[in-house]
């Protein structure tokens, strides 16, 4: 059997995570093929909705990639993510879905090696949680 | 407004233990505002809810619409055809749009998702706080626009007790003591002279006292 290779859906804010994250290719820095990019405006934009839609449709991790505390370019998007972000782990906890399989992290957009890292930290924790039992080819 | 909570995910889960369809209806007003139950609360609770139940392998199929408001016939007649094709209504409006949707529906399961708590407003982004008791006979005339009925734990008429301490309530020193607000408000309008009268024992009968109420507007009744 072919190890899992899990699926992280990753909300991106324009004005870092996602320049983080052209740095890693620009930098050749190698990170898993599991990361899912959607860019946002702002990790302020990200809605309970959409982390829930992820995971319904079979994500197996989702990642919250906001500014450094204090860099938003909204001044606070990334503040209002991270309780949204809180409150949605406690929502899985309640669906009875690991709440590890959200988190959020802050980065800026000069941290290529950083994105590289969060997405193998990330990869490795989804890997060890095991597929997530709502896809549909997840073996229980 | 109207202020409701949402009950715990774990007895939502068990009402709706029994059924395979259900619709999840929201309400456009007060729990919107408050959200407890609008449109957005709508879809969290509905995905929450098929996704625990997939994952215990009983697949839920969810319907979900908000009405204007559950409150009104006019606003909850439309969706009768949405009503009839489920096993139960899961309703997040308040107990007054619960009890429109099941008298309205009288062979339908009308399952509450919310406990109504208040009536109240927002001091800021996701605070609420109670403001109103529904007494029927309001003296916020007399109290410096502070009510003693609603704010105060004992609803005291002639305050403050003597478990005023330092601006706050004995019950909870989170709560403001309102008699205190009430003479501060008071003396700093110059007005503590209204303090001077002392409140008559209040007729509780318009408060729900003589039973549930009941108000009929003549001139605006379409029966001749």
């Amino acid at each position: 059997m072919s190890e899992f290779e899990p699926i992280i859906v990753t909300f991106a804010c324009h004005y870092c995570a996602y320049g983080a994250a052209d740095l890693a290719g620009v930098m050749r820095l190698q990170y898993p093929p599991s990361i899912r990019i959607v860019k946002v405006p702002c990790t302020g934009r990200v809605d309970v909705h959409h982390i829930l839609t992820a995971f319904e449709k079979g994500a197996d991790g989702v990642i919250v990639a906001g500014c450094r505390i204090g860099d938003c370019h909204f001044k606070d998007g990334n503040i209002k993510a991270t309780r949204r972000v809180q409150y949605v782990r406690k929502l899985l906890k309640e669906i009875g879905l690991d709440e590890e399989r959200l988190n959020m992290y802050y980065m800026s957009s000069a941290e290529g090696a950083r994105f590289a890292e969060v997405a193998s930290e990330m990869t490795e924790k989804i890997k060890s949680l095991g597929p997530n039992p709502l896809r549909k080819e997840a073996k229980r | 407004m109207i202020i409701a909570n949402r009950k715990p995910f774990e007895e939502i889960k068990a009402m709706v233990a029994p059924f395979n369809r259900i619709l999840v209806l929201g309400c456009g007003t007060c729990v919107t505002v408050d959200f407890s139950g609008g449109e957005k609360q709508v879809g969290i609770l509905a995905s929450e809810l098929r996704m625990a139940r997939q994952l215990e392998g009983k697949p839920l199929e969810t319907l979900e619409y908000t009405v204007q408001r559950q409150c009104e016939w006019e606003f909850i007649d439309p969706i009768a055809e949405m009503v009839r094709g489920v096993d139960a209504v899961l309703s997040m409006a308040c107990g007054v749009g619960v009890q429109a949707m099941a008298e309205r529906y009288p062979d339908k399961i009308i399952l509450p998702a919310l406990n109504t708590v208040m009536m109240g407003m927002p001091i800021e982004a996701g605070v609420f706080v109670e403001r109103c008791a529904g007494c029927g006979n309001c003296v916020l005339a007399i109290t410096g626009g502070i009510c003693p009925i609603a704010r105060c734990s004992k609803n005291l008429l002639n305050g403050p007790c003597g478990g005023s301490q330092n601006g706050k309530c004995e019950v909870n020193p989170e709560i403001d003591c309102a008699w205190h607000l009430i003479y501060e408000k008071l003396k700093a309008m110059g007005r503590l002279n209204v303090l001077m009268e002392i409140i008559e024992p209040k007729d509780w009968r318009p408060a729900g006292g003589g039973g549930p109420r009941k108000i009929i507007r003549e001139e605006v009744r379409l029966e001749v």
